[in-house]
C-alpha cells in the first residue's frame, strides 16, 4: 500500500507525459521509417528499413524547406531587432523621464495590450494592399515592429533602476542614449532575454498573419510552408511530411531543451505581468 | 485539557553529514514555561519542530503526557504552535483563522468542504465553535478585529490572532517559534509581559524558542540553553545567571556580556592573571590556562586590583556602563556597571584599578567546563 | 566669495537652470518615445479607426464604389448561419478547453511540485508542446488520429472498440480540436500554477497540519486552493482568450469543412479570401469585443491580485 502511494504520482505523471510526448515521438519515428512501414502502428523505435535520408531529402526537394527556414529567421530577427530598438528608449523615457503626454502614452500602451493582432489584421492588410507591399518581408514584419508588451515589460523593469545612478551618470557626462542602452538596459538583461524568447517563439510559430499577406511560396515562413507542404503531399507520403514537421519544430525544441529556464520564463512571462 | 508533560529521549538528527542534534534528553513539566535558547543554528528550532511532528528525528523518542508520539502526525498530537511569521491564512478573516483548529477537529470532512460544506455542518457544533472563538478573542483583547483580514492588521495584532488561534482549543502544550522577533522593541517588551501573564492564567505547558536571552530570562520557569546540537545547561534563569555550567552559557546569558579574563592555574591551584595573584583557589588537578568570568555588577573601583584604562562611559537610564581596557593585555575589554549618579575617579591617563567580588567569580577550564573555586588569602606578588 | 553668500547663489542658479533642465528632459523624453508613438499610431490607432469605419460600409477590397450601410453588417452577422455556427463552435471549443486545460494543469502541477529529483524532467515533458509549432504538430495529430493508419485508432481497435472517425465525423471535429488545444495549453498553465504553488509559504501548510488538517484534501482546501485563487483566475482568463483565438488547428485539420469554422477562421475567410472587407470589419469588432471583455476582466483581477 505504502509502495503504491509512493509511486502512484509517478505513474499518473508518466501516463500523462506519454500522451504529451506521443506526437513528438510519432513524428520523429515516421520521419525515419520507410514508406512501406506506414501501416505499421507499433511504437517500436527501430525501423526495419531506415529511410531518414530519403524522407528528409524528399521534404527538402518537394518544397523549398531551406528557404522557409531562412524566411523564418529573417522575419523573426527583423521583428525582434526593431521591437527592441523602439521599445527600449520608449520604456526608458516612460520610466525615468518627465515629458508632456507621458501619462497618455502609458494609458495607450496598456490599452493596446488588450488588442490582439487578429483584430488589426484587416485594416493593416488593406493598407499594405493599397501600397502594393503585399508579398514582401516588410509586410510580414511591419505590424510587429511595435511591441506594446515589450514597452510594458521594460517599463516595469526599468522603474526599479536607481535614479541616483542615472543622475551620477549624467554628471559624469554620459549621454542619455548611453544611459538608456549601456546602464539601464544592462540592469534588465533577464527581461531582455525573456522577451527575446517570447518574441522569437511567437513569430516563428505564427501562421495567421503570414497566411494573409504572403502568397509567394518563396517568402513563406515555416508554418505557412508546412501548410503548403501538407497540401502538396495531401497524405500520400507521411514519411516526408513528418520529416518536414521535424525540421520545422526542431529549432524551437532544441533551443528549449538547451536553455530550459529562460524558455519557460520567456513564454510564461505574460503570466506574471 | 490539563497541561501535559513533554519528554524527549535521545533525540538525534543529521542533515546530510551535519549533526544538528546530538542526543537531546529533556523533560518539560506539565504547566511549565520552558525556553529553548541559543545562537541561530544551534538546533533549537529543529527540536521544536520535532516536538510538533513537522520533522522526524533520526533517533530517539518524543512523548507527550506519557505516551509515545514519535510516529504520530502533527494533526494528532493536539499541540498548538505560534510561528515566527504567524502563518495566518491570508484569505480568511480573523474569526475564520481562529476557528480553523476547531473546525478541523470537530466537523466531519463533508462539512469542511468549500461551498457545499455548510449543508452538512451540525449547527450546535458551529455555535460552540463561535463561542470558543469569541472567548479566545476576548482573552487576547481582539474582539474588534474579528472581521478583518490578516493583511489589514499590524504586526502586533497578527501576533495576537496567532496566539488566539493557538489557545482556542486548549492544547496539550503551546509551542512558540521566535514569536516576538518580528515586532519592534517596545511592543516586544509589552508582549513579553503579556505572554508571561497569559501563561500564568492558562497554567498550560509552554515551550518557547528564542535567540534572545532577555526573552528567555524574563518569561521562563526554566531555560534550556543549546549550543551545537546539545543542551549546555538546563535550569532556572537565576541558576543560569548565577552559576553558568559552561563558558558558553556564561557568555550567552546577561547584558552586558560577562567580563572574561585569561588566567593561569598553577600547580598548587592558585589562580593568577598576568602574574598577579587573584586570591582564588582552584583544584590543583586543573592546573593550566583557564578563563575567569566576572559580571559587570561585581566589579567596583578600588585603590588596587586590575589596572585598566577607561575608554568610555554610557548611561542607560538607571545604569551606567564603563568600558575599560586591561593594561596588561589591551585586547581584553572589561565593562563595569555603576548606578547612574556614580562616578569613576581616574588618574591622568584615564588609568584606574578595579576590584571584584571573589566569591561571585566563575572559573572555566580550557574545555569550557565550570571549575570549582574558593576564596583564600591573597599572596602579595 | 564669502561662505555666507555661497548658498544663496547656488539656489538661484538651480532655480534658473531647473526650468531649462526640465525643458531639455521633456525634449529628450519626446525624442525617445517618438518612434514608438508613431508606430502606435500607425499600427494601432489608425487601423482601429479604419476598422470602425469599414464596419459601417459595404466596402469590398478592390471595389470602386463604397456605400454607408449603418449597422447592417452587424445585423447581417446575426442572420448569417455560418457566422453563428462559427460562434457556437468557438464557444463549444472554449467550454471544453477551459475546464480541462485548467484543472488538468492544476493536477499535474500539484503532482510535479512535490517531486524533487524528477521535477525538471516532468516540466520538460509537459511543456514541450507549448514551444512546438502548432501547424506542424496539428499535421502530426492528423496522422495520429487517422482512421486506418493512425496508432490511436489502432489502439482503440486493439481494445475491441469501433474505430473513431475523429476528423471526418462532423460531431467530433470541434471536440477533437479542443483535445489538441488542451494538449498544447496544458504545459503553459502547469508552469503558471507551479509559480503560484512556489509562492505559498511553507508555514501555512505546517500551521494547517498542527490545526488538525490531517488529510491532503483538508490541506488543499484550507491552504492551496484559496491561496491559488488569483492564479487560477488568471489561468482561466488567459486560457479563454487563447481558446477564442483558435485558428491553426482549423487551418490544418479541416479548413472549415463540415461546418467546423471557428470565429477567427470565419473572419479570415470573409476578410481575406472573399474580400468582404466591410462585413469582415463588423465581425472583427464582435471578435474584439469578446477578447476585450476577457482582457478587461483579467486586468481588473490583476489589480486586485494582492487582495489579501
Amino acid at each position: 500500500m505504502a509502495y503504491v502511494r509512493r509511486y502512484l504520482p509517478h505513474l499518473v505523471l508518466a501516463i500523462g507525459a506519454f500522451v504529451m510526448l506521443l506526437p513528438f515521438y510519432w513524428m520523429f519515428l515516421t520521419s525515419i521509417r520507410s514508406p512501406g512501414e506506414i501501416f505499421d502502428v507499433s511504437l517500436w523505435p527501430i525501423p526495419k528499413d531506415f529511410s531518414a535520408g530519403e524522407n528528409f531529402s524528399r521534404a527538402a526537394s518537394q518544397v523549398p524547406m531551406a528557404r522557409f527556414m531562412l524566411n523564418g529567421v529573417i522575419v523573426c530577427l527583423g521583428i525582434l531587432i526593431v521591437q527592441v530598438l523602439t521599445a527600449v528608449p520608449a520604456a526608458y523615457a516612460l520610466a525615468k523621464l518627465r515629458f508632456p503626454g507621458r501619462r497618455l502614452l502609458m494609458t495607450l500602451v496598456i490599452a493596446a495590450l488588450c488588442v490582439p493582432i487578429q483584430a488589426l489584421a484587416l485594416p493593416l492588410f488593406v493598407g499594405l494592399a493599397m501600397t502594393e507591399l503585399l508579398n514582401t518581408y516588410f509586410a510580414m514584419m511591419a505590424p510587429f515592429f511595435l511591441s506594446v508588451f515589450a514597452i510594458f515589460l521594460f517599463h516595469q523593469s526599468f522603474r526599479s533602476y536607481p535614479n541616483e545612478i542615472i543622475e551620477a551618470a549624467r554628471m559624469d557626462g554620459f549621454s542619455e542614449m548611453e544611459i538608456c542602452w549601456r546602464l539601464v538596459l544592462r540592469g534588465s538583461l533577464p527581461s531582455l532575454a525573456a522577451f527575446s524568447v517570447f518574441s522569437l517563439v511567437a513569430h516563428w510559430n505564427d501562421l495567421y498573419w503570414p497566411m494573409i499577406v504572403v502568397s509567394d511560396t518563396n517568402l513563406a515562413p515555416p508554418p505557412l510552408g508546412m501548410l503548403y507542404f501538407a497540401d502538396v503531399e495531401s497524405g500520400a507520403n507521411y514519411g516526408a511530411l513528418m520529416a518536414g514537421a521535424t525540421i520545422i519544430t526542431a529549432p524551437m525544441l532544441v533551443c528549449f531543451l538547451l536553455v530550459r529556464r529562460h524558455f519557460i520564463a520567456g513564454i510564461t512571462m505574460t503570466g506574471v505581468k | 485539557m490539563t497541561p501535559q508533560s513533554v519528554e524527549l529521549r535521545g533525540i538525534g538528527k543529521s542533515f546530510g553529514t551535519e549533526n544538528v542534534l546530538k542526543g537531546i534528553d529533556l523533560s518539560v513539566r506539565p504547566g511549565e514555561f520552558l525556553s529553548l535558547v541559543g545562537m541561530s543554528g544551534c538546533g533549537k528550532s529543529t527540536l521544536l519542530r520535532m516536538i510538533a511532528g513537522l520533522e522526524a528525528p533520526d533517533r530517539g523518542t518524543v512523548s507527550i503526557g506519557g505516551s509515545d508520539v514519535t510516529d504520530m502526525d502533527p494533526s494528532e498530537r493536539n499541540l498548538a504552535m505560534v510561528f515566527q511569521s504567524y502563518a495566518l491564512y491570508p484569505h480568511m478573516n480573523v474569526r475564520q483563522n481562529i476557528a480553523t483548529p476547531l473546525r478541523m477537529r470537530r466537523l466531519p470532512l463533508s462539512a469542511r468542504l468549500p461551498l457545499i460544506g455548510g449543508l452538512f455542518a451540525p449547527s450546535q457544533t458551529l455555535r460552540e465553535i463561535d463561542a470558543a472563538v469569541e472567548q479566545a478573542a476576548e482573552t487576547l483583547h481582539i474582539p474588534h478585529l474579528l472581521d478583518r483580514k490578516p493583511a489589514q492588521l499590524s504586526g502586533g495584532q497578527r501576533q495576537r490572532v496567532a496566539l488566539a488561534r493557538a489557545l482556542v482549543r486548549s492544547p496539550a502544550a503551546f509551542l512558540m517559534d521566535e514569536p516576538l522577533s518580528n515586532l519592534d522593541a517596545k511592543l516586544r517588551a509589552h508582549m513579553r509581559e503579556e505572554l508571561a501573564s497569559l501563561h500564568r492564567r492558562l497554567g498550560a505547558t509552554f515551550i518557547y524558542v528564542t535567540h534572545d536571552q532577555i526573552e528567555a530570562m524574563t518569561m521562563s520557569d526554566r531555560i534550556a540553553l543549546m549550543s551545537e546540537g546539545r543542551i549546555e545547561q538546563l535550569g532556572t534563569p537565576d541558576e543560569l545567571y548565577r552559576s553558568p555550567a559552561t563558558l558558553t552559557v556564561a557568555r550567552f546569558i546577561g547584558t552586558p556580556s560577562i567580563n572574561l579574563l585569561p588566567v593561569e592555574i598553577d600547580a598548587q591551584g592558585k589562580v593568577a592573571a598576568f602574574g598577579q595573584d587573584l586570591g582564588l583557589q582552584a583544584a590543583a588537578a586543573h592546573a593550566g590556562p583557564a578563563t575567569l568570568g566576572i559580571r559587570s555588577e561585581d566589579l567596583r573601583p578600588a585603590a588596587e586590583g586590575l589596572a585598566v584604562r577607561v575608554l568610555r562611559a554610557e548611561t542607560h537610564g538607571a545604569d551606567r556602563f564603563v568600558s575599560c581596557q586591561l593594561l596588561a593585555d589591551e585586547t581584553v575589554r572589561i565593562t563595569l556597571r555603576q548606578a547612574a549618579g556614580e562616578t569613576l575617579e581616574t588618574g591622568a591617563d584615564g588609568l584606574t584599578h578595579l576590584a571584584f567580588a571573589p566569591e561571585r567569580a566563575h572559573l572555566f577550564g580550557a574545555d569550557g567546563a565550570r571549575r570549582e573555586l574558593s576564596v583564600r588569602e591573597r599572596v602579595a606578588a | 566669495m564669502t561662505a555666507t553668500d555661497f548658498p544663496a547663489e547656488t539656489t538661484m542658479a538651480t532655480a534658473s537652470s531647473r526650468s531649462r533642465t526640465d525643458r531639455r528632459m521633456a525634449l529628450r523624453g519626446l525624442a525617445f518615445v517618438a518612434p514608438a508613438a508613431l508606430l502606435l499610431i500607425a499600427i494601432y490607432i489608425l487601423p482601429m479607426i479604419v476598422l470602425a469605419a469599414f464596419s459601417v460600409t459595404d466596402y469590398q477590397l478592390g471595389a470602386l464604389s463604397i456605400r454607408f450601410v449603418g449597422l447592417q453588417n452587424f445585423t447581417a452577422a446575426m442572420d448569417d448561419d455560418v457566422f453563428m455556427r462559427a460562434f457556437a463552435n468557438t464557444v463549444l471549443y472554449a467550454v471544453i478547453v477551459i475546464p480541462f486545460g485548467v484543472f488538468l494543469a492544476l493536477g499535474v502541477a500539484l503532482l510535479v511540485y512535490n517531486r524533487k529529483r524528477s521535477r525538471a524532467f516532468w516540466e520538460v515533458a509537459y511543456f514541450l508542446p507549448v514551444t512546438a509549432t502548432l501547424v506542424a504538430m496539428a499535421t502530426v495529430w492528423q496522422f495520429l488520429l487517422h482512421p486506418s493508419i493512425g496508432p490511436v485508432n489502432a489502439a482503440i481497435k486493439w481494445f475491441g472498440f469501433e474505430p473513431v472517425a475523429f476528423l471526418s465525423n462532423p460531431v467530433l471535429l470541434i471536440p477533437t480540436m479542443a483535445m489538441i488545444g488542451i494538449w498544447q495549453v496544458l504545459g503553459f498553465n502547469m508552469v503558471l500554477f507551479l509559480a503560484g504553488l512556489t509562492a505559498i509559504p511553507k508555514d501555512l501548510y505546517e500551521a494547517a497540519r498542527l490545526d488538525g488538517a490531517r488529510n491532503p484534501i483538508d490541506r488543499f482546501f484550507t491552504v492551496t486552493w484559496p491561496i491559488l485563487g488569483p492564479t487560477t483566475m488568471f489561468v482561466v482568463v488567459t486560457t479563454s482568450i487563447s481558446a477564442f483565438k483558435v485558428f491553426e488547428t482549423v487551418a490544418v485539420l479541416t479548413k472549415g469543412r463540415f461546418g467546423s469554422e471557428t470565429l477567427l477562421f470565419n473572419l479570415y475567410l470573409e476578410g481575406f479570401e472573399y474580400s468582404n472587407t466591410g462585413y469582415a470589419a463588423a465581425l472583427t469588432l464582435i471578435f474584439l469585443a469578446i477578447v476585450l471583455i476577457l482582457s478587461i476582466w483579467q486586468t481588473v483581477h490583476m489589480d486586485r491580485k494582492v487582495h489579501y
